[in-house]
C-alpha cells in the first residue's frame, strides 16, 4: 500500500502495509539509519523520533498511525532549533561511548528542551528516564542537555 | 621492556615472517606514489599532509578506535589537525583484531608506539637522504621534519612518497618518546566518530546497507543443540515480502567446544524478506516444533537445589596457603555466610546482528559489530569451507559489546544464510532473540567460613564455590570460583574449593568475568568480618593487606598481583570519601570495597540512601583506581570507570531465570538496567603509579556492588547475600536482624 509520508521537511511515498512500524519504513525502506532498533516494544527509547516536535517511539507506531504529522529524525536534528546547541554540547563533553542509544537521547533531549528551554535536573530526569544507556553516559547526557538549555545539570 | 610487551613484539614480528621486520610493516606493504603514500600498514600520508591512521582493533564504546591511533600519532608526530581515523582492514598484517578483558591498552600500547616510532624514522631518513644530512641531526614536530641547524623544514607530505619507499626501519634501534614529551597522550580526546554519531551517520553494524539488500531472522530454540521436529515453511513462504525460507540442521563445533568460539552454527529456520520487520512478522506462522528434551532438568530452582547440597559436602581444593582447618579450629569467632550470584544476560543496546554478501569467487563478505573481527573470518571461513582469502570482513561500530561480542555466532550465522539464499542478507535478531541466545554471566554459590583470633584478625578463610561446567570437570566458560588475589591473601590461611554443576546453558564472559560476581562474594564477606571484629571496614582491610604485603608481592615482577598497590587506592578513597568523618542522617550509610582485576586496582566507597518500601538508591560513589604510570586519554578512562559503576548497579538489580533450558520470553522491560534517575554523583581519581598502564574497560565494576551492598548493611542493618539486590531481600535481611 501506497502511504505518504512527511519526514525531514520532504513529502514521500512508501509502499509499506499501515502496520508496518515507522521504525522499519524508515530503515530499511527509506535507508535512514539514523533511528535505531534497540527492543521493539518501545523500552529503550533507542528509536525515538518527533512527531510534529514530540516524542514517539517508532517502534511502536505505525506507518498508518502517523497520519499528516510532521515526522523529525535524527537526521534532521541540526534544524530544530534546539538541534545544533545540543549536537555541540555532546560533542563538547564527549558523551557517546559506544554511541548506538545516542540519536534517541539527542531526539529526546530536543523534545524536552522545545517544550520546557530551561529544565530542572527533574525534569531532565523524568522526561529521559526512557531512554536507556546501556554504556552508562547519563552523567554527561544530563551534563550536555544542561549546556545546551544554559542551566546547570 | 615489561614481558608481556616483548612477547607481543615477538608475535607481530613472526606474524611478518622474517628478522629484523618491525611492527607494522607486513612483507607484501604497498608504497604508492602519487596521491596516498602508504608508511607500513598503519599510516596513509597524503600529499597535501593530511594523515590517515588505521584502528587495528574494534570498537564497542570502549575507545579502542580513538585511542591506537593516537598513540602512532604521538610518536610520529603527526600534526593532529590534519589526521583522519579509519578502521583497519581485517588482515593478517595487524594481527589478532580483537578487544576485551581489558587489553587494548596493555598489549598495544608499545606496539604501537613503535609503530608511529617507525613511521617517523622513515619520515626522518626520508629528509636526511634529500637533505644529504645525519638524520640524527634532525627532530620532528608536528607533521614536519625539522633541520635546526639548516633553518629548514620539510611537511611529512612532502616527504610521504619517498619514506613510502624506504624499508621498515630496523625495531631495534627506534627512539621511543619520553613520556613527558607527550603532546597528545594522556589529554583528553573525543571519540572520533563522536560528531557522526551525533548526526545519526550509519555506522554501526545495523546500518550497514549494500545493493539488493535482503534482511532475516534465524529462528532457533534456546536449548542449544535442539534440531527441529517441524515447522510450516510453507505459510511462511506465502507471507507477503519472504523471498526465502529454509530449515538448517547446524553444524556442531564438536568435543564440547562452544558455538561462536570453534566453527558452526545451531540449527534453525532462516526466513529472508524484503524488509526485517516481514521477516519476523513472518515467524508467527512458522510453528516451529523442537525437539528441546536435552533442556530438561536445567532449571534456575533446580540449580539451586543442586548448590545447596555440594555446599554441604567438600569440594576440589583449588587453591590453598597454611593449613585452613587448623586455623579454623583454633580460631575464637567463627564467622560463616552463604552467598550466590544469578546468570546475568548482557543487552548491548544493539542486538546482535551481521550482514554477509556472497562475492563472485565464491566467497563472503561480512559486515560486522564484533569484538573480535579476526576470528568472525577464521570461523566463517572454517565453517563454510572456504580459504580464509575468500572471507572479508569489514569491521563496523559496535552498539555495545561488554564481552558478548566476543562470540562470533551471529557473523558465522549471517554467512551460512547469504550464501544459501545466494544474496546479500542482514541477519537482525530480535531483542528477544538476543536474550534467549545469550552466553549468559554464569551463576555461582558459595559458602563462605571465616576464623578470627583473638585480637580479631582473620586466621582462616575457607572458600567453597558452585558454579556451572559443560564438560563436568572444569568451569564453564567465563565461569569461575578461583579465589581472585586479595581475598584469601589478606588472611593467615585460606584454601579455595570447587564443586560444579553440569549444564547445556550457554555461558560466557560478562564484563569482569568472574570477579564481576566474586567480588560481590568477597568483600561483602570481608565486611562481615570487619563488624564481627568490631572493626572499621577500611582500617580492617588495610591491616591486612599490610599485614601480608611481603608475601603477597609474588615474585611473578611486573602484571604478579601487589597487595600493597591495592592497600594505596583503599586508602585514597576512604581520604577522598570523608569515610572516617562521616556523619549521616539515619537511613543513609555509606560501604567500601577493593578489588584486583584485569591488571587494575580499584578502591570504591558508595554512599546509599534506603527509601521506600526497603528500596534504595545509590547517592555518591567514589571511586580510585591505579592503572599504572599514564591515563592516556583522561576523558575516556573517566567515561569507562563511570561505565563500569553504572553498570555494577544494574548487575545488582538483574537476573536471567531458566525453565529446562530456556530463559522466561523477555525484553528490555523485564530488566532493571540502570536508569538516568537512578545514577549517582561519581567521583573518579586516578594514581598514577612507576608501572605500565593497564585497561579500563572492567576493573571499575566488580568494587561496585559489594560497596553498596555494604552501605545498604550500614544504612539499614540488612546484610543481602543473594544477588539481585531486592527490597523483598532487603526486607527479609531486615527481620533477621540481631542488634
Amino acid at each position: 500500500m501506497t502511504i505518504a509520508l512527511k519526514i525531514n521537511g520532504k513529502t514521500v511515498s512508501v509502499d509499506a502495509p499501515p502496520e508496518m512500524p515507522l521504525l522499519w519504513v524508515l530503515r530499511d525502506e527509506m535507508h535512514l539509519h539514523g533511528t535505531k532498533f534497540g527492543c521493539g516494544v518501545g523500552a529503550c527509547g533507542a528509536c525515538t523520533v518527533h512527531l510534529d516536535g514530540a516524542v514517539a517511539r517508532a517502534c511502536l507506531t505505525t506507518v498508518g498511525q502517523v497520519g499528516s504529522r510532521e515526522v523529525t529524525t535524527i537526521e534532521a536534528l541540526h534544524e530544530h532549533p534546539h538541534g545544533e546547541a545540543l549536537q555541540a554540547a555532546w560533542v563538547a563533553h564527549d558523551v557517546p561511548q559506544c554511541g548506538y542509544c545516542q540519536a534517541g537521547q539527542l531526539m529526546a533531549a530536543a523534545a524536552l528542551l522545545q517544550k520546557n528551554p530551561k529544565p530542572t535536573v527533574a525534569d531532565i530526569e523524568h522526561n529521559m528516564v526512557g531512554n536507556l544507556c546501556r554504556c552508562g553516559c547519563y552523567e554527561r547526557i544530563k551534563a550536555a542537555i544542561g549546556q545546551a538549555a544554559g542551566v546547570e545539570a | 621492556m615489561a614481558m608481556l610487551d616483548r612477547r607481543q613484539l615477538l608475535l607481530s614480528i613472526g606474524a611478518a615472517a622474517g628478522g629484523g621486520l618491525c611492527v607494522g610493516f607486513s612483507l607484501d606493504a604497498q608504497a604508492r606514489a602519487g596521491a596516498e603514500a602508504h608508511i607500513g600498514d598503519y599510516v596513509i600520508v597524503q600529499s597535501d599532509g593530511g594523515v590517515k591512521i588505521l584502528a587495528k582493533a574494534p570498537d564497542v564504546g570502549q575507545g579502542a578506535k580513538t585511542l591506537l591511533p593516537m598513540i602512532i600519532a604521538e610518536e610520529m608526530d603527526a600534526d593532529p589537525s590534519r589526521l583522519t581515523i579509519d578502521f583497519a582492514p581485517v588482515d593478517k598484517a595487524y594481527g589478532d583484531q580483537s578487544v576485551g578483558g581489558s587489553t587494548t591498552t596493555p598489549l598495544n600500547y608499545m606496539p604501537m608506539r613503535r609503530v608511529g616510532a617507525s613511521v617517523r624514522a622513515l619520515l626522518v631518513q626520508a629528509a636526511a637522504n634529500r637533505w644529504k644530512v645525519d638524520p640524527a641531526q634532525l627532530t620532528t614536530q608536528n607533521g614536519a621534519v625539522i633541520d635546526a641547524t639548516g633553518g629548514r623544514r620539510l611537511t611529512y607530505g612532502a616527504l610521504a612518497a619517498d619514506a613510502a619507499q624506504l624499508p621498515a626501519p630496523d625495531v631495534t634501534a627506534l627512539k621511543l618518546k619520553d613520556p613527558k614529551d607527550f603532546r597528545l597522550l594522556g589529554r583528553d580526546h573525543g571519540g572520533v566518530d563522536t560528531p557522526k554519531l551525533v548526526k545519526g551517520e550509519p555506522i554501526f553494524g545495523l546500518d550497514a546497507d549494500v545493493p539488493d539488500l535482503h534482511y532475516a531472522v534465524y529462528v532457533k530454540s534456546p536449548v542449544p543443540g535442539a534440531k527441529l521436529i517441524s515447522a510450516d515453511l510453507d505459510a511462511v513462504r506465502a507471507q507477503p515480502g519472504v523471498t526465502h525460507v529454509f530449515a538448517l540442521d547446524g553444524m556442531d563445533p564438536g568435543a564440547g567446544k562452544l558455538i561462536g568460539l570453534a566453527p558452526g552454527y545451531a540449527p534453525g529456520v532462516a526466513i529472508v524478506a524484503r524488509n526485517w520487520w516481514l521477516a519476523n512478522r513472518a515467524r508467527q506462522v512458522l510453528n516451529a516444533r523442537w525437539d528441546d528434551s536435552a533442556g530438561a532438568g536445567h532449571s534456575t530452582d533446580v540449580y539451586a537445589q543442586k548448590a545447596k547440597a555440594l555446599l554441604e559436602a567438600p569440594g576440589q581444593t583449588m587453591a590453598s596457603h597454611g593449613d585452613v582447618d587448623a586455623a579454623l579450629a583454633g580460631s575464637t569467632k567463627r564467622v560463616q555466610a552463604n552467598y550466590s550470584a544469578p546468570f546475568l544476560a548482557h543487552i548491548a543496546l544493539e542486538p546482535q546482528n551481521c550482514t554477509a554478501r556472497p562475492t563472485a569467487d565464491g566467497g563472503v563478505e561480512l559486515f560486522a559489530s564484533t569484538q573480535v573481527a579476526t576470528s568472525a573470518r577464521s570461523l566463517t571461513a572454517k565453517t563454510l569451507g572456504l580459504p580464509l582469502e575468500k572471507v572479508t570482513v569489514h569491521m563496523r561500530r559496535g552498539g555495545g559489546g561488554f564481552g558478548r561480542r566476543l562470540m562470533a555466532d551471529a557473523a558465522v550465522e549471517s554467512a551460512v544464510i547469504a550464501v544459501k539464499a545466494g544474496v546479500p542478507v542482514k541477519l537482525v535478531w530480535s531483542r528477544e532473540d538476543d536474550i534467549a541466545h545469550d552466553y549468559y554471566r554464569p551463576p555461582v554459590w558459595m559458602s563462605l567460613e571465616a576464623g578470627l583470633d583473638a585480637s580479631g584478625k582473620v586466621v582462616a578463610y575457607k572458600a567453597r564455590g558452585v558454579t556451572v561446567s559443560r564438560d563436568g570437570k572444569t568451569p564453564a566458560t567465563g565461569a569461575g570460583v578461583a579465589m581472585d588475589a586479595a581475598p584469601g591473601l589478606m588472611a593467615a590461611t585460606s584454601r579455595t574449593e570447587q564443586a560444579l554443576i553440569p549444564t547445556i546453558i550457554p555461558t560466557g564472559w560478562m564484563r569482569a568475568p568472574v570477579s564481576n560476581a566474586l567480588s560481590f562474594v568477597h568483600e561483602s564477606f570481608w565486611d562481615e568480618l570487619a563488624h564481627a571484629a568490631g572493626a572499621d571496614p577500611v582500617a580492617f582491610r588495610l591491616a591486612h593487606m599490610r599485614a601480608h604485603a611481603g608475601g603477597a608481592t609474588a615474585a611473578g615482577g611486573e602484571g604478579a598481583f601487589d597487595i600493597q598497590r591495592l592497600a594505596n587506592v583503599l586508602e585514597e578513597v576512604a581520604k577522598r570519601s570523608g569515610w572516617a568523618q562521616c556523619n549521616l542522617p539515619p537511613g543513609t550509610g555509606m560501604g567500601v570495597a577493593s578489588y584486583f582485576s584485569h591488571r587494575g586496582y580499584f578502591a570504591e566507597v558508595a554512599q546509599v540512601r534506603m527509601t521506600e518500601h526497603d528500596d534504595w538508591h545509590v547517592e555518591k560513589v567514589w571511586v580510585v583506581g591505579d592503572v599504572g604510570s599514564i591515563i592516556l586519554n583522561p576523558i575516556n578512562a573517566h567515561a569507562q570507570a563511570a561505565g563500569s559503576v553504572v553498570e555494577g548497579l544494574s548487575h545488582l538489580r538483574c537476573e536471567v531465570a531458566f525453565k529446562d533450558g530456556k530463559t522466561v520470553p523477555s525484553n528490555i522491560p523485564n530488566f532493571a538496567l540502570a536508569r538516568m534517575p537512578q545514577i549517582p554523583q561519581i567521583d573518579i581519581h586516578f594514581l598514577a603509579t612507576d608501572h605500565p598502564p593497564t585497561g579500563l574497560g572492567e576493573p571499575a565494576l566488580p568494587p561496585l556492588l559489594p560497596a553498596v551492598a555494604n552501605a545498604i548493611f550500614a544504612a539499614s542493618g540488612a546484610r543481602v547475600r543473594d544477588l539481585p539486590l531486592t527490597p523483598e531481600r532487603i526486607r527479609a535481611a531486615r527481620a533477621l536482624q540481631t542488634t
